[in-house]
C-alpha cells in the first residue's frame, strides 16, 4: 500500500492524544469538520496515558533512552515539498516533559532481577495499544499496516527514541489482544466481585517482582494521577456529549488525611459526619453548620466580609472550629494551602460540598482502567463521528504563508503534505525557538505498588483521596490517592498510590520524605519488610517511580510564537481536577469554529437516520435499551456501558485504531 | 455540512412515539380482553399464564389478572410432580422480579410474591432477603418492600441481631431513615430487654401508683448506646425529624396505671362519682357499687351525653340510703374488670366524702417521659441544652427540652419552658396553636399540682393565655374556678366533669360554647363577661344547672337581643327569681 494513504486535506489536524487534544478533536469532528488525529508514541493519551506494569517498564527505558534526534536526509524530503512564499516551521521531535525518572524496587528479585533491565520486547504494551481496531474494517486494516510497515523502514532512522520497538510482534499483540468483548465484561465482574475475597489470601504470600510482572497487565499505571469531581467540567462534559458510555466509573470511598502521625478519616458527606468517631457531638455540629453555611456563602456575606483579605486559615480559627476541624476543612475538603485567601477557601468548599451525593458518598470519581480511558474515549467519540487516526505518526514540519502567517498545511513523518485550516498541538512538540516564555513549573509525582491500605477497613475495594499537609512549612502539600484492584488498575492483593505535588525539587527529593511516613520503605531493595511489630502497621512499598513532569499549564497563546491558526494544547496541571484542561479545549474549538456547539450530545442511536448514507451504515450493535437517562446515570459504580454498543460503535468507525475501552 | 449525522427532528420523533403508543394500547386491550374471556370460561392453562404474563409484565398493577394466575397456578400445581411445581413457581418468582422492576411499589407484585413462596416446596429465604436488600438499596422507604422483608425474615429465621446489625447499616448510610428507626424500635426489646422491674429504680415514691412499666423497654446499657446514636444524629443534622422521634420513644412513654383515681359521695344529692386514670364506658367495665357491705343497683351515667367514653362516671343512689346525716356509710366501687377497687367512708356529720390518689401522688403529668431515671434524663436535658446553644432556633430541641424538663421537675422548670414555648411559636408559627394547645396543657397540670400541694379546692388560671381546657377530670372536687382573661373559646362537654363546682368565673375569654355547663348540681355563679356568646339558644345548657343564681353576661354580643330579660327568663326560671341576676 502506498503511504499516501491519508486524504491530502483536512479541516483541522491534531497532533498529540492527550486529554485536551482529544476533547478537541471529539468536538471538532462530532460537528462535522473533518479531524486527522496523529500521535509520535506508540500509545494514546500522551503524558495522560495509563500503562500495564509491563509497558510503564517499557516506557521507563523509553525515557531512559531518549536523545536528542539529529535531522536527517528527511528534511531534504519535506524541504522539497516546501513551496514558494512559504515558510517551514519544524516541530520537536524529542519530549522533554518528563525528567528525574527513577525506579527503584523493594519486591523480592529472587530470580527476576534482569526482567528489568531488559524487558522483552513483546511484553511491551502500553494498555492503550491493546485497544485495537476491529478488523472487521477492511479499509482500517490496510490503512494500518502501511502506517506500520513505514514505520519499521523509515521511521526508525528519524525518530528512534519514539518508534525503537519492532513494529511486527506488536502487530501481533495487536490482533491478539482483541479479546471477545463479552468475556472480558465478564472477567471484569468477576474481579471486582472475587477481588474483596481474594486478598486476604493473597497478602499472606509476599508479592515477588516475578509476580508483579506476570500480573503486570492487571495493573493500569496512570502517569497522570487525577479525579474526576462529580460536578466538575469533565464530568459535565462527558454527560453532555454522551461520551460517558464509553466509560464506566467507581466512586471514590472515602477522604483520608495524614495528620498527627496518624491516617485519618475525614468526615466529609452527612453519613460520615454522622458515624464519625473521632468527632464530638458538638464538633459534629460546628462541622455540619460551617459546611451548610458554605454551600451558600454568597448569601451570607456579612460572616466572611471582614475576610475576604486575610487567609481563610484565619476565617476557620476566627469561627471557633476545633483544631481538628479547621485541619479537616482546609486541608481536605478546601485543598487549599496556608495562604489560600478567604473567598477562594470558600470557593473550593462549595464546589467540593456540591459535588457530595451525587454519585456517592465523597465528591469524586474514578474511571476504571485508570484516567488514560477519558482522552480514548474522546477519540473514540471523534473516530466514530469520521476522525482519522494514526498512532507512531508525527509532523515533521508546518508550512506557513508568508503572507497571511498561517498553517495551511503540515508535513508528516512519512513526508506527506497534508494540507488543513487549523493545527492543534502538544505543548512537548514545541521546539524552543518558538517559545516566547519558558516559564513553566514541574509536577513531582510518585507512583507506588504497596501491599495493603493505609488505613484497612472493613472494605478493602475502595478507593482513597488522601491530603497530607506540607510535613515542614517550606515543603509542598502532597496529595496522594490509593486506587484499589477493582478500580482495576492494579492486581488483586496490592494497592497503587500515586503522589502528586507541585515540585520545589526533584520528585524523590520532595516525595520520599512523605512516603517513608506513611509507608514501610526497607532500607536494602528486594528486603522482605521486617516483622516488626511499629513497622508492620505500615504498608510496605515493593516498587516506586519518581518522576517530574513538566507543567506547562501557565503558558498561554502569547508564549509562542506562532502562526495564529495554530493552537498549542498544554498538558496536565497539577491540581486534582482535569478542568483546566476541558475548559483549554473548550477555548481553543471556540477558536476554531466560534459558531458551533461544543460537544453536543450524540444522537441516540436510534435517532440516527442510516438510510442511504455512508459512514452511518447500520451496525448491528446498536442495543434498543439504550436510553439517554440510562447513559446519563454515568457513574453508578460498575458504570452501564454495553460492550456490545461499544463494539458497534467500532465497527462504523470509518478508521482504525478507534481506541477502544475495553481490555 | 458534510459527514455530519442526520437525526431525527423532534416532530418526527414526536409523532412515532405516538403511534407506538397507540399500538401498544391496541394490542394491551386486545389481550386483555381475550384473557377475561378465557377466565370466565373457566380456562387454567399455560396460555394463560403466558398471556397474563405479557400483561402484567407492561402493567404490574392489573389484581384481576393476578388473581387469575393464582387460579391457574394451583390447578396446574394439582397435576404435577414436586420438583415441577418448584419450577413453576421459581419461574414465577422469576416474572414477579421483572414487574417489580416496573414498578417497585406494585401491591399485586408483592402480594403475589409472598403468595408464591407459601406454596414453593422449597423457598429460598437468602435469595427473597437479597432481592429485598438490592430494592432497600435503591429505595430505602420503599414501605412493600419493607414489609415483605418482615415475612421473610420471619420465615426464613434470621436473628434479631443480624437484623439490627442491618438498621445499623442502613442507618448509618442515611440516619434520615424513618424506617429503619422504627425497625430498630421493634428489635431492641426483643435484644435487650429491660431486666425484671424492680420498683426501687422508679422514680416514683409510692410504688403502687407508679406509672406501668412496659414489656418494650430496653435495659439501660443498651438506652445509653442508643442515646449516643441519636445524638450524633441530631447533631449532625438538628432538623432531621427522624431521629429526634427515635428519641423520644428512648427516653421512654409510659402509661398510667388503670385504675380508679377518685370517689366523691354527696349526701344531699344521694349521689356518687367516680374518676377513672382513663376514659371507660362504665356500662361495659362491670363495675360494682357496695353501700355498707351491700351491693346496690344502680344506673351509671356520663357527666355528658355527648361523652361515651369519660373518665368521670356518676349514679345515684336508692333515694333515702345516705341521707341520715347521723350515721357513718361505707362506701366501694369495684371494677371487677381490672381487679380493682376504691373504699370511700362518708363519715357522721359529713356533707360529702371522697377517696382519691392525688395528682401529686402520681407524679402522673410526668408519665410522658418519666420512666427513665432521673439521673439519665439530666443527663439528656444537658445534651439537649449544649445543642440548644448552638441551635437556638431549632423546634425539635426546644420541645425536647420541654418534654425532659417536665419529666424531671414540672414546677421547678415552669419559667423556663414558658420562655421555650415562646421561642417555638416564633421559629415555628405553622404550629403556634398546637405549642399554645401543648403549653395550656401544662400550664393546667402545674396549677393541679399547686392546688393539691396547697390541699384548696380552688383552681385559679387567670391571664395565661390558655387556648383550651383539659385534665378536667382531675377537677371533679373543684368549687371555684377562675379561667379569666384567657383565650378559651368555649367550656367543652368536660367541663361537666367538674361535679362540686360552685363558682365559674370566666371573663374575658371568646368563649362561645357553653356546652359543658350541664347539670352541675352545685353550680350558684357564672361570671363570663366579655365573651363571644352570640344566641339565647347557647345558653339552653345552663337550665340543667339548678342551683345557678347568678349570672354574668355583660359585654357578650347576646347582651343586645332584644327582651334580653324576659327571653332569659322565660329560658332560665329559677335564675329570675333569685333576683341576684345581673345582666
Amino acid at each position: 500500500m502506498a503511504a499516501e494513504d491519508l486524504p491530502s486535506q483536512f479541516d483541522v489536524v491534531i497532533l498529540g492524544t492527550g486529554l485536551t487534544e482529544s476533547v478537541i478533536a471529539a468536538a471538532c469532528s462530532r460537528v462535522g469538520q473533518s479531524v486527522l488525529h496523529l500521535d509520535r508514541r506508540n500509545y494514546y493519551a500522551g503524558n495522560w496515558a495509563s500503562f500495564t506494569f509491563n509497558g510503564l517498564l517499557s516506557w521507563i527505558e523509553q525515557y531512559k533512552n531518549q536523545q536528542e534526534v539529529q535531522i536527517t536526509e528527511l528534511e531534504q524530503v519535506w524541504r522539497s515539498l516546501i513551496d514558494e512564499g512559504e515558510d517551514a516551521v519544524p516541530l520537536s521531535a524529542l519530549d522533554s516533559s518528563i525528567s528525574n525518572l527513577e525506579v527503584f524496587c523493594y519486591a523480592s528479585e529472587e530470580e527476576e532481577k534482569e526482567e528489568e533491565m531488559k524487558t522483552p520486547l513483546s511484553s511491551f504494551q502500553p494498555v492503550n495499544a491493546e485497544t485495537v481496531s476491529e478488523e472487521a474494517n477492511g479499509d482500517s486494516t490496510e490503512a494500518h499496516d502501511t502506517v506500520t510497515g513505514d514505520d519499521t523502514t523509515a521511521s526508525d532512522a528519524k525518530t528512534p527514541n519514539e518508534e525503537h520497538e519492532v513494529s511486527e510482534p506488536k502487530e501481533d499483540q495487536h490482533t491478539s489482544d482483541i479479546s471477545e468483548p463479552s468475556q472480558s465484561q465478564e472477567e471484569k465482574e468477576s474481579q471486582l466481585s472475587s477481588s474483596p475475597a481474594d486478598p486476604p489470601v493473597e497478602v499472606q504470600k509476599k508479592i515477588t517482582y516475578q509476580k508483579l510482572v506476570k500480573e503486570g497487565r492487571r495493573f493500569n499505571i496512570d502517569l497522570v494521577s487525577k479525579l474526576m469531581y462529580s460536578r466538575g467540567a469533565l464530568v459535565d462534559l462527558l454527560i453532555k456529549s454522551n461520551v460517558s458510555r464509553y466509560a464506566e466509573f467507581k466512586n471514590i470511598g472515602r477522604i483520608l488525611t495524614y495528620r498527627n502521625g496518624k491516617v485519618e478519616q475525614v468526615p466529609c458527606s452527612r453519613a460520615d459526619v454522622f458515624a464519625s468517631k473521632q468527632l464530638t457531638v458538638v464538633e459534629k455540629r460546628m462541622l455540619m453548620k460551617f459546611l451548610t453555611f458554605c454551600l451558600d456563602f454568597e448569601q451570607h456575606p456579612e460572616e466572611y466580609q471582614d475576610y475576604t483579605e486575610k487567609p481563610f486559615r484565619e476565617f476557620l480559627k476566627n469561627k471557633k472550629l476545633t483544631e481538628n476541624l479547621q485541619h479537616f476543612i482546609l486541608h481536605s475538603i478546601a485543598m487549599v494551602t496556608q495562604h489560600t485567601l478567604t473567598e477562594e477557601g470558600l470557593k473550593a468548599t462549595q464546589h467540593f460540598l456540591r459535588c457530595l451525593g451525587r454519585y456517592g458518598n465523597t465528591p469524586f470519581l474514578f474511571p476504571l482502567y485508570g484516567l488514560g480511558e477519558i482522552p480514548q474515549c474522546f477519540c473514540r467519540m471523534c473516530a466514530v463521528f469520521g476522525g482519522i487516526y494514526c498512532l507512531r505518526h508525527s509532523v515533521e514540519c508546518l508550512v506557513v504563508d508568508k503572507v497571511s502567517n498561517k498553517v495551511k498545511a503540515v508535513i508528516d513523518t512519512r513526508g506527506q503534505r497534508i494540507s488543513c485550516s487549523h493545527f492543534v498541538v502538544e505543548d512537548s512538540y514545541i521546539r524552543d525557538e518558538q517559545r516566547q516564555s519558558t516559564a513553566y513549573r514541574q509536577i513531582s509525582r510518585a507512583v507506588l505498588i504497596t501491599d495493603r491500605s493505609v488505613l484497612p477497613s472493613e472494605s478493602d475495594q475502595q478507593i482513597s483521596m488522601v491530603t497530607i499537609p506540607p510535613l515542614e512549612s517550606s515543603a509542598p502539600a502532597v496529595r496522594m490517592v490509593e486506587l484499589c484492584s477493582s478500580s482495576m488498575t492494579c492486581m488483586p492483593g496490592t494497592y497503587l498510590v500515586h503522589l502528586t505535588c507541585s515540585s520545589s525539587g526533584k520528585a524523590q527529593e520532595d516525595l520520599a520524605p512523605v512516603i517513608s511516613q506513611l509507608f514501610h520503605v526497607s532500607t536494602i531493595p528486594g528486603e522482605e519488610p521486617s516483622e516488626g511489630a511499629e513497622e508492620r502497621s505500615k504498608p510496605a512499598v515493593l516498587w516506586v517511580m519518581y518522576f517530574n513532569m513538566r507543567d506547562t499549564s501557565a503558558l498561554d497563546s502569547s508564549s509562542y510564537s506562532l502562526p495564529s491558526n495554530v493552537h498549542v494544547c498544554t498538558g496536565p496541571d497539577d491540581s486534582l481536577c482535569s478542568d483546566y484542561s476541558i475548559k483549554l479545549a473548550e477555548s481553543v474549538f471556540h477558536h476554531i469554529l466560534p459558531d458551533e456547539e461544543f460537544c453536543p450530545p450524540a444522537p441516540n442511536p436510534e435517532d440516527i437516520i442510516y438510510d442511504g448514507d455512508g459512514p452511518q451504515a447500520e451496525g448491528p450493535g446498536f442495543d434498543e435499551s439504550t436510553n439517554t437517562e440510562a447513559d446519563k446515570s454515568l457513574a453508578e459504580e460498575e458504570g452501564n456501558s454495553e460492550p456490545a454498543e461499544m463494539d458497534s460503535v467500532t465497527q462504523q468507525a470509518p478508521l482504525d485504531m478507534t481506541p477502544a475501552s475495553e481490555e | 455540512m458534510h459527514g455530519r449525522v442526520k437525526v431525527k427532528s423532534t416532530a418526527q420523533q414526536e409523532e412515532e412515539k405516538r403511534k407506538e403508543r397507540e399500538k401498544k394500547l391496541k394490542a394491551f386491550v386486545s389481550a386483555r380482553d381475550a384473557v377475561l374471556r378465557k377466565r370466565s370460561a373457566g380456562e387454567h392453562d399455560e396460555e394463560a399464564l403466558q398471556l397474563t404474563q405479557q400483561l402484567l409484565s407492561s402493567n404490574p398493577d392489573f389484581a384481576t389478572l393476578w388473581n387469575y394466575r393464582r387460579e391457574v397456578l394451583l390447578q396446574l400445581e394439582t397435576s404435577r410432580e414436586k420438583d415441577e411445581v418448584q419450577k413453576l413457581y421459581e419461574s414465577e418468582l422469576h416474572f414477579i422480579e421483572a414487574c417489580l422492576k416496573v414498578n417497585p411499589k406494585s401491591y399485586g407484585c408483592w402480594h403475589h410474591r409472598s403468595w408464591v413462596n407459601t406454596r414453593l416446596p422449597q423457598p429460598d429465604w437468602t435469595r427473597e432477603l437479597g432481592l429485598c436488600d438490592r430494592c432497600l438499596s435503591l429505595d430505602e422507604r420503599n414501605f412493600h418492600c419493607w414489609d415483605y422483608r418482615r415475612v421473610v425474615v420471619k420465615e426464613s429465621g434470621v436473628s434479631v441481631e443480624q437484623e439490627l446489625q442491618f438498621t445499623d447499616r442502613l442507618i448509618g448510610s442515611n440516619f434520615s431513615n424513618y424506617s429503619s428507626w422504627h425497625y430498630r424500635s421493634t428489635l431492641l426489646p426483643q435484644l435487650h430487654p429491660q431486666p425484671a422491674p424492680d420498683s426501687a429504680s422508679n422514680t416514683s415514691p409510692s410504688p403502687t401508683a407508679s406509672p406501668q412499666i412496659h414489656s418494650h423497654r430496653v435495659c439501660e446499657e443498651q438506652l445509653l448506646k442508643e442515646y449516643e446514636l441519636a445524638h450524633n444524629a441530631f447533631f449532625t443534622d438538628p432538623n432531621d425529624q427522624s431521629a429526634w422521634f427515635y428519641y423520644r420513644w428512648l427516653l421512654g412513654r409510659a402509661e398510667r396505671e388503670e385504675m380508679i383515681s377518685c370517689v366523691y359521695v354527696s349526701r344531699e344529692r344521694e349521689r356518687v362519682s367516680v374518676a377513672f386514670s382513663k376514659p371507660v364506658h362504665a356500662q361495659s367495665e362491670g363495675l360494682m357499687l357496695v353501700l355498707d357491705g351491700q351491693p346496690q343497683q344502680v344506673e351509671w351515667r356520663s357527666t355528658h351525653p355527648r361523652l361515651r367514653h369519660s373518665p368521670v362516671w356518676l349514679c345515684d343512689l336508692p333515694p333515702g340510703s345516705v341521707s341520715d346525716i347521723s350515721n357513718e356509710h361505707n362506701l366501694t366501687v369495684h371494677w371487677t374488670e381490672k381487679y380493682t377497687h376504691r373504699d370511700c367512708a362518708l363519715y357522721t356529720g359529713c356533707a360529702e366524702s371522697w377517696c382519691r390518689d392525688s395528682a401529686t401522688d402520681q407524679e402522673l403529668f410526668r408519665s410522658e417521659l418519666s420512666v427513665e431515671k432521673s439521673s439519665v434524663l439530666q443527663a439528656e436535658l444537658q445534651s439537649c441544652n449544649q445543642l440548644l446553644e448552638l441551635e437556638p432556633q431549632n423546634k425539635w430541641c426546644l420541645l425536647t427540652i420541654i418534654l425532659l424538663m417536665r419529666a424531671l421537675d414540672p414546677l421547678g422548670h415552669e419559667k423556663e419552658t414558658l420562655a421555650h414555648f415562646q421561642t417555638l411559636k416564633e421559629v415555628d408559627p405553622m404550629r403556634s396553636s398546637y405549642y399554645s394547645d401543648l403549653c395550656s396543657k401544662f400550664l393546667i397540670e402545674n396549677t393541679i399540682l399547686k392546688m393539691e400541694y396547697a390541699e384548696v379546692r380552688v383552681f385559679s388560671l387567670s391571664n395565661k393565655n390558655l387556648t383550651t381546657l383539659c385534665h378536667l377530670d382531675q377537677l371533679l372536687l373543684v368549687t371555684h374556678i377562675n379561667l379569666s382573661s384567657n383565650q378559651l373559646l368555649r367550656l367543652p362537654p368536660q367541663f361537666a366533669m367538674l361535679q362540686c363546682l360552685e363558682v365559674l368565673e370566666a371573663d374575658d375569654n371568646a368563649i362561645e360554647s357553653l356546652e359543658g355547663l350541664y347539670h352541675l348540681p352545685k353550680l350558684e355563679e357564672v361570671s363570663l363577661r366579655n365573651n363571644q356568646i352570640c344566641k339565647l339558644s347557647d345558653l339552653e345548657s345552663l337550665a340543667s344547672c339548678t342551683k345557678l343564681t347568678r349570672l354574668d353576661l355583660r359585654g357578650n354580643p347576646v347582651h343586645k337581643t332584644a327582651n334580653i330579660d324576659s327571653e332569659l327568663s322565660q329560658l332560665l326560671p329559677l335564675l329570675c327569681k333569685s333576683q341576684a341576676f345581673v345582666v
